[in-house]
C-alpha cells in the first residue's frame, strides 16, 4: 500500500460489498426502515446521493486525501508480544484506529458523511454521541468543513465524559444534554431524531454507528470498511498468513464491521465481536445484546435488542460510555445467524483487566471500549493455543477514560499511586474475571511491597 | 365497510368533521387513562386514538413523552391497551390504537390483531411502521377486517403517497407539519397543501390531520379542508396538569364546537 503518491482518480474504487444489505437495506430479517413517513424523503435522498457519491473519482479522492492528510491513514499494525504473554502464547497485533486524528474510528465515516452533506447541500450537522468519540469526530468535520454541528448526548454521559464534552464546544459544536429516559445513548439517538424530523431541509444526520434505518448501516460500512481492507493487506504482508482471529468490541458495532468486512470471505479466519456484558449477562446488568437480547425493532431497523416482555427497550449497563447501548447494527445480527461471526460477553472486570495490561505492558492506554476486545483476545489465546494469530481493533485511545480508570484502580486518592498497579506485571493470568475489589486489593499489595 | 370510514362518513353527514383525541394507555394509572377517554367519548369524540406506551417514542414532543414515561415505568403493556379498546368500544366511539411497532411486534403481529378484533377495536395507527415494512401486518389486518391507518407527511413524494394511501384503511394520518407531536400556535398552511396533494393521490378515503391541534380555533381551520381533526398533546397536558376527566371533556366541547363551525370539507 503506497502512501506517499497521491490517488490517481481512477485508480480508486470501493471495494466490493457484502452479498448484503439487498436493495432496501436488509440483512436477513435485519435491517429495513421503520422510521415515520417524514423521513423517508431524506433517506431516499441520502441513499441516492450516496450511491452515486460512492463511484464517483471525484469523491473517492478527495476521501482518501483527507483519510491521508488529516486522519493519518493507514492507522499501523503493531505487535504486542507482552501482552500477548497473558493471551495463552498466542500472538497478538494490534489495528492502531487510537492513533487517528480525534482518537478514534469514528473520524472514517464522519469524513465520508460530513462530504457527503456538502454534497447534497445542507449547512448542517446533527450527530448522537455516547463516549463522545463520535460527537467530537463529527465536531471535528463540521469545524473543517464550515458545516454548523449539534451533538446530543446523554446527560449521564456528559458526566462520563466531560473531557470529550469540552473538545466538542471548543471545536465549536453545540452539545445537548438529553434528560430523557435512560439518559444515555439511546436517548441521544432518540432526541437526534426529532430534531431531524423538525428540521431535515437544512440538516443531514450524520449517524456513528452500523445501525439505524437503511441506508446507514451500509454507508457506515463503506466508510469504516477501510480499517479491514488496511489490516488484511498489512498482515499479509508482514506475515505472509491471514489472522486465525479478529477480534473487535461490540456496541452499534461500526469498528467491527469496519474490520471484519474484508474478512468475511476468508471463511479460515474468525470472526469475534465483544460484547460489554456490564456485571455479567446473569445479573441483567449489561449491553450484550447478541448474547442477551432478542430480535425487536429500535432506532429505525430490525435487529437483536434489549427489551422486555412489552417490547420497551432495557437500560443497558457498562462502564465503557461507547458501548453502553441496548440495541446493535443489523449486519452483525445477521452475521450471528448465519454463523459467519460469533459474539460473547466481556465483563467491565475482565475489560478492565485487559485495559491494565496493556497501559502496563505495552505502554498503550486503550479506550474502555477497545479493552473489552483485549479482554476477548486473552480469553480466545488461552483456548486456541500458542500459534494462533490473533488481530485486535484497537478502536480508541483512553485518554478520555483516564479519569473512569483512575476511580475503578482507586488511584485517584493516593498521593503517590502506582500507575496500573491494579494488575501486576508479573501476575500470572487468571482464567476469570477481576473484580474490582480484587483489583484494588492487588494495588494495596504492590503499594506495601 | 371499516369501522373508522363509518364514524367519519357519520360525522360528515352531519355536516362536520369526525373528532379523535389521543391519550396513551397508563397516566396517571391504567383506570384513570380508561376513565378519561370515556369522558372523552362522551363529550363528543368520534374516535379515541389508544396509545400504547413506549420507551423510545421518536416522534413524540416532550409532553407525550413526559406521560408517556411514567405508563413505560408502571410496566402498562397490550394488555391494558386491549382494556382500554373495549372501554371506548362500549362507550359507543372507534377505538383506534396508536403504537409505535416494536410493542406489537413483541406481543405477535397476528395475536396482536386477533385479540383487537375480539376488543372491539377498529385498527391501529403506526406512525413508525411504513406499508414498505408491513407484509406482516397488511397479512394480519386483512384476515380480521382491521383498519391500518399509515401516515403521510409534507416530505412524501407523489409516488409515496399513492403508495401509502392504497396501502391505508380507514383514513390516512396526515401529519401537518414536519416535526414532533405537540400543540403549535398555527397549523402550517402545509396542512391544506398536504391534504390536497393526498386526496389527489386517492381520492376514496378519509383524510385526518395531526400533529399541533390544540383548540376548537385550530380544529375548525383544519375542519374547512379535511374529514377529521386528531389532537392528542393538548389532551395530554390536562391529564399531565391534573384536570383528569373533568379537563378532557372540557377540552372535547370546545374541539367539538370546532369541528362544527367549519361545515363540510369542499
Amino acid at each position: 500500500m503506497t502512501t506517499t503518491s497521491p490517488p490517481q482518480p481512477g485508480e480508486l474504487s470501493l471495494p466490493a460489498r457484502p452479498g448484503w444489505p439487498d436493495e432496501t437495506g436488509h440483512f436477513g430479517i435485519f435491517g429495513g426502515r421503520f422510521v415515520p413517513e417524514a423521513l423517508i424523503a431524506a433517506l431516499d435522498e441520502l441513499t441516492e446521493a450516496y450511491e452515486a457519491m460512492r463511484v464517483d473519482p471525484a469523491f473517492l479522492e478527495e476521501f482518501a486525501r483527507l483519510q491521508r492528510d488529516y486522519t493519518g491513514r493507514p492507522s499501523p499494525v503493531t505487535e504486542v508480544p507482552k501482552f500477548a504473554e497473558h493471551c495463552g502464547g498466542a500472538r497478538v497485533l494490534l489495528k492502531r484506529e487510537d492513533l487517528n486524528h480525534t482518537g478514534s474510528h469514528k473520524i472514517n465515516n464522519v469524513l465520508g458523511q460530513a462530504l457527503l452533506t456538502k454534497r447534497i447541500g445542507k449547512t448542517r450537522v446533527i450527530a448522537e454521541t455516547g463516549a463522545g468519540q463520535h460527537g467530537v469526530a463529527t465536531a471535528t468535520a463540521a469545524a473543517l468543513m464550515g458545516l454548523s454541528c449539534t451533538v446530543y448526548m446523554g446527560e449521564e454521559d456528559t458526566r462520563r465524559q466531560a473531557l470529550n464534552v469540552a473538545r466538542m464546544r471548543l471545536l465549536g459544536a453545540e452539545v445537548v444534554p438529553v434528560s430523557t429516559g435512560s439518559r444515555t445513548l439511546k436517548d441521544a439517538i432518540n432526541e437526534a431524531f426529532r430534531d431531524w424530523v423538525t428540521n431535515v431541509e437544512t440538516t443531514n444526520y450524520v449517524f456513528g454507528t452500523v445501525a439505524g434505518p437503511h441506508p446507514f448501516p451500509a454507508m457506515v460500512r463503506d466508510f469504516q470498511r477501510v480499517i479491514g481492507d488496511e489490516a488484511r493487506a498489512q498482515v499479509l504482508e508482514r506475515e505472509g498468513r491471514l489472522p486465525d482471529a479478529v477480534l473487535a468490541c461490540v456496541g452499534g458495532g461500526s469498528n467491527a464491521i469496519g474490520i471484519f468486512t474484508a474478512f468475511v470471505p476468508d471463511d479460515g479466519v474468525r470472526l469475534v465481536g465483544l460484547e460489554a456484558a456490564g456485571d455479567g449477562v446473569e445479573t441483567g446488568r449489561h449491553a450484550a445484546t447478541i448474547t442477551g437480547g432478542t430480535p425487536g425493532v429500535l432506532h429505525g431497523a430490525r435487529s437483536y435488542l434489549l427489551q422486555d416482555e412489552n417490547g420497551q427497550t432495557v437500560e443497558s449497563h457498562s462502564i465503557s460510555a461507547g458501548l453502553d447501548y441496548p440495541g446493535v447494527g443489523p449486519e452483525h445480527s445477521y452475521l450471528n445467524d448465519i454463523g459467519r461471526a460469533e459474539y460473547r460477553p466481556v465483563t467491565d472486570a475482565e475489560a478492565m483487566e485487559a485495559f491494565a495490561l496493556l497501559c502496563r505492558t505495552e505502554g498503550i492506554i486503550p479506550a474502555i471500549e477497545s479493552a473489552h476486545a483485549l479482554a476477548g483476545a486473552m480469553r480466545l489465546g488461552r483456548e486456541v493455543g500458542p500459534d494462533a494469530l490473533l488481530l485486535v481493533n484497537l478502536s480508541g485511545r483512553g485518554d478520555k477514560d483516564v479519569e473512569t480508570a483512575s476511580r475503578w484502580f482507586g488511584l485517584g486518592d493516593r498521593d503517590h499511586a502506582e500507575p496500573g498497579a491494579g494488575l501486576d506485571e508479573d501476575q500470572q493470568p487468571t482464567e476469570g474475571a477481576v473484580s474490582n475489589d480484587e483489583a484494588v486489593a492487588g494495588q494495596d499489595a504492590g503499594e506495601s511491597a | 365497510m371499516s369501522l373508522l370510514a363509518k364514524r367519519i362518513a357519520a360525522a360528515r353527514a352531519e355536516g362536520r368533521a369526525a373528532l379523535i383525541g389521543y391519550l396513551p394507555v397508563g397516566y396517571p394509572d391504567v383506570d384513570a387513562s380508561i376513565e378519561a377517554m370515556v369522558a372523552m367519548v362522551e363529550a363528543g369524540c368520534d374516535a379515541i386514538e389508544i396509545g400504547v406506551p413506549y420507551s423510545d417514542p421518536g416522534i413524540d414532543g416532550p409532553v407525550i413523552q413526559e406521560a408517556v414515561d411514567v405508563a413505560v415505568r408502571a410496566g402498562v403493556g397490550i394488555r391494558d391497551v386491549l382494556r382500554a379498546v373495549a372501554a371506548v368500544a362500549d362507550a359507543g366511539a372507534a377505538p383506534v390504537v396508536m403504537s409505535y411497532w416494536n410493542p406489537i411486534e413483541r406481543y405477535g403481529v397476528a395475536r396482536f390483531a386477533a385479540d383487537l378484533a375480539v376488543a372491539g377495536g377498529a385498527g391501529a395507527i403506526t406512525p413508525d411502521l411504513i406499508p414498505d415494512e408491513a407484509a406482516e401486518w397488511l397479512a394480519a389486518s386483512e384476515e380480521h377486517g382491521l383498519d391500518r391507518v399509515f401516515l403521510v407527511a409534507p416530505s412524501s413524494t407523489d409516488a409515496r403517497l399513492r403508495s401509502t394511501t392504497a396501502a391505508s384503511r380507514g383514513f390516512v394520518y396526515v401529519a401537518s407539519t414536519m416535526g414532533v407531536t405537540g400543540a403549535r400556535a398555527t397549523v402550517s398552511d402545509a396542512a391544506r397543501t398536504l391534504v390536497a396533494r393526498t386526496r389527489e393521490a386517492r381520492p376514496d378515503i378519509a383524510l385526518c390531520v395531526g400533529l399541533g391541534v390544540s383548540n376548537g380555533a385550530q380544529a375548525a381551520e383544519i375542519a374547512a379542508f379535511a374529514d377529521g381533526v386528531i389532537v392528542g398533546s393538548a389532551y395530554v397536558r390536562e391529564m399531565l396538569e391534573g384536570r383528569g376527566a373533568d379537563g378532557v371533556r372540557a377540552l372535547t366541547a370546545d374541539l367539538a364546537a370546532g369541528v362544527r363551525r367549519a361545515g363540510v370539507p369542499a
